[in-house]
């Protein structure tokens, strides 16, 4: 095909055709001064405008029993990752120097569950009683007991069977057998700890492995206990667990004797509890009562859902309207001022005018959206900090992510605008349906019956916003990582390819307008 | 003044643009009353639901749709040229401009009053039955104030509009300022926390004027239903005596 086409097309004409259309098409976006200030503009008012949410948001954060409230988060961990972790429980443990193991048969599982939700002071005789589905209870080895420390653990569920989970986001579900009179071991061996179970004692079967770096020679090991908030819809209830162990059993040097510790269950801990509990040994049987949970830090309403990116979203739609009102005229100008007659003229390959424009503004797009996010980012992160506001930590790789995602929103839309333009000729369309299409959804979308809010930010190019979702979100935890909690149904690459979609099709539908119609 | 009148008429009515954004503005702003009104069995949890504010949900659209009615009235003149020989004709250029306001006006108030009222009716019809909320008859005081307000507001939309096109003079520029002082104030508000939240909703134009479709609960409104409308007339007002100066002293 391309032998025939090449004494017309020669490849190296096509090549610099696009080149010089490119350059014609860049000298035509660059010399205008009122579009440069406007970039210029977009960007300093999405900094402000981030600054501005930013500072709107004050910490009223309220601790322990619900009624002092004060300023500033209280206390999150923070997991061997890096990642904020929730890491409260009723620990019984004994140190262990070099290798050993412990094993125990888990004889019963009950819990409690506040009928008061987790805003309100948790009361003891406001309970019913009820097991919570990610409820712990087993055996759990540990360097040290500060909160957020790397650890170890085999254990039963509430309904989600035996598990062996290190580090608070690795997780190995186990048969699958019913938790309760299951019998438990973890052995360690230098830095690998092994965690098994078993119906009857005898026969054992591996869960997993674990290998924690720097586990020092002497370490904590012991039973524990713990049972995180409770959701059944939007309300979130603390609960408590009581598990009863026997045949206890310990291999290995083990200095001391048992000591009952509540790990991370302080008034300045954030992780709401039913109570601390306790724990109750008598030889080879114990009794612990705990709250809590071991796992990834998800549970918003009690942190709040502020990022330095969701304070983000005012910047960047006003960086999207500035682009979309450039986009439109970048096109709409030339049809009203008859300067696509000459430009089509110059090239008659009409499919490389849109083309180079399409690049040109698409460029401009994802250099002023990135770098607007890349200044405001840390803008919005300080400023929260410095109000008290507790902020999820984000790794350079989720800032990256989000600068790199606006770039791409706004490029997106700036491309999709302009095939608009070169549909209508005109330029209120494309800007009307550019603004509307991204705001609508954030506010109508809250009055929308069920569902249809998070369908619209599934099929909508407002889906693209997903790239401003970074809080975190585990299957480890149960919680509505529903919209209204901050969460955005499609993740950030999905999100931004449902854009992608819609711009595709306006790309070509605008490539047969073009091609079919006279200028 | 009449004259001016009359040629502004006549300008409006002979665009085929006017006819379909007047009829957009109806379809709009019912269209998303009823899919919100439909399905508020759903999303009524608990207190009484506000159906007459749900019915006109769909202003938050139309308004748009107002926007670019009054924006294409004066940008496109500019666009053209054509506002050279509109001023060479009448040279006093106030009186081009309140008679623009006013045909401008006048069609919005026409669209609006369709659209308000056929939201009202419409929601009724698709107000799902046993859903425990009833949609009050027009005639009664605050679904009158709410239907009445409504209108008011788009047209006080609408001149707010044509006063930033007029001291803009290019159709995307316009649309895209008067919707981001639409639009941006209101996701403003909500991603912060009192007091800055109230103060925006106090003075950003849409958060302070749509408090008039509310007709139950007014406390919890950031500022009393006429007074929101007065603060959308004092922003329609800052743009018509900006576009006036402007007009006055600036070359078209």
């Amino acid at each position: 095909m391309s032998a025939v086409e090449a004494p017309t097309r020669p490849g190296g004409d096509r090549d610099g055709g696009l080149r010089s259309a490119l350059r014609a098409e860049w000298v035509k976006f660059r010399t205008v001064r009122g579009w440069l200030i406007g970039l210029g503009v977009a960007g300093l008012l999405c900094v402000l405008l981030t600054y501005l949410v930013a500072n709107g948001i004050h910490s009223g954060t309220c601790t322990g029993t619900g009624v002092t409230c004060r300023s500033g988060h209280p206390r999150v961990p923070t997991g061997p990752g890096g990642e904020a972790v929730a890491d409260s429980y009723r620990y019984l443990s004994r140190p262990l120097t070099g290798d050993g193991s412990l094993t125990a048969q888990l004889a019963s599982f009950t819990g409690r569950v506040s009928t008061n939700p987790v805003n309100v002071a948790p009361s003891p005789s406001a309970t019913r009683p009820g097991l919570a589905d990610w409820a712990k209870a087993g055996i759990l080895l540990t360097p040290d007991t500060t909160p957020g420390s790397s650890y170890a653990a085999v254990l039963a569920t509430g309904r989600h069977g035996i598990r062996f989970q290190y580090d608070y986001t690795h997780d190995r579900p186990g048969r699958g057998a019913p938790a309760a009179s299951r019998w438990l071991r973890l052995t360690r061996h230098a830095g690998t700890i092994t965690g098994y179970e078993s119906a009857d004692g005898v026969a054992w079967h591996e869960v997993g492995v674990a290998h924690l770096a720097g586990l020092p020679d002497t370490v904590r090991v012991g039973l524990f206990v713990t049972s995180p908030v409770s959701f059944h819809g939007q309300t979130g209830r603390p609960t408590q667990a009581t598990a009863g162990f026997r045949h206890l059993t310990v291999t290995g040097a083990t200095g001391g004797g048992w000591r009952s510790r509540a790990v991370g269950t302080s008034r300045a801990d954030f992780y709401p509890i039913l109570a601390a509990g306790g724990a109750r040994s008598t030889g080879d049987t114990a009794v612990l009562t705990g709250s809590g949970d071991i796992a990834p830090a998800v549970v918003q309403g009690v942190l709040g859902t502020n990022t330095a990116a969701s304070s983000l979203l005012l910047g960047l739609l006003v960086g999207s309207v500035v682009l979309i009102v450039l986009a439109a005229l970048f096109v709409t100008g030339e049809y009203r001022r008859g300067l696509i007659r000459t430009t089509l003229t110059a090239t008659p390959k009409r499919g490389r005018v849109l083309a180079a424009k399409a690049i040109v503004i698409g460029g401009v797009g994802f250099a002023i959206g990135a770098l607007a996010a890349a200044v405001a980012m840390p803008v919005g992160d300080h400023i929260l900090t410095g109000n008290g506001v507790y902020v999820f930590p984000a790794g350079p790789g989720t800032v990256s992510r989000v600068v790199v995602g606006c770039g791409l929103v706004t490029a997106l839309v700036a491309v999709a605008v302009l095939a608009l333009g070169v549909m209508l000729r005109r330029s209120a369309g494309a800007v009307t349906a550019g603004v509307v299409v991204f705001v609508l959804p954030y506010l109508i979308g809250a009055s929308l019956p069920g569902t249809a809010e998070t369908w619209l930010f599934r099929v909508t190019p407002a889906a693209a916003f997903s790239v401003l979702g970074v809080l975190p979100r585990s299957s480890l935890v149960d919680y509505p990582y529903t919209f209204a909690n901050g969460y955005y149904p499609l993740p950030p690459w999905a999100g931004l390819l449902v854009l992608a979609g819609y711009v595709a099709v306006a790309l070509g539908a605008a490539r047969l307008t073009l091609q079919r119609r006279d200028a | 003044m009449s004259a001016a009148l009359l040629a502004e008429w006549t300008k409006l009515r002979t665009l085929a643009s006017t006819a379909w954004l007047l009829l957009g503005t109806a379809v709009a702003t019912i269209g998303v009353g009823v899919a919100v009104v439909a399905g508020t069995h759903q999303s009524a949890g608990s207190g009484v639901v506000d159906t007459t504010a749900l019915a006109l949900t769909g202003i938050d659209l139309g308004q748009a749709v107002v926007v670019v009615l009054a924006v294409l009235a004066v940008a496109e003149e500019y666009g053209t040229g054509m506002v050279r020989t509109t001023f060479a004709a009448m040279p006093r250029r106030i009186i081009v401009l309140a008679a623009k306001a006013t045909t401008v006006a006048a069609l919005t108030a026409v669209a609006g009053a369709v659209a308000v009222a056929g939201s009202l009716l419409a929601g009724r019809a698709a107000l799902p039955a046993g859903s425990g909320s009833v949609l009050g008859a027009i005639t009664h005081g605050p679904a009158l104030r709410a239907a009445t307000g409504s209108v008011v507001y788009l047209v006080l939309v609408a001149l707010l509009a044509l006063g930033i096109a007029t001291a803009v003079r290019d159709t995307a520029v316009s649309i895209g300022v008067v919707l981001a002082v639409l639009y941006l104030p209101t996701l403003l508000a909500q991603a912060v926390s009192d007091p800055l939240r109230r103060h925006v909703e106090q003075l950003a134009p849409m958060t302070a004027g749509l408090g008039i479709r509310a007709t139950t609960n007014l406390s919890a409104l950031p500022i009393s239903p006429w007074e929101g409308i007065g603060v959308v007339a004092a922003w329609a007002a800052g743009a018509l005596v900006l576009a006036g100066l402007l007009l006055r002293h600036r070359d078209p």
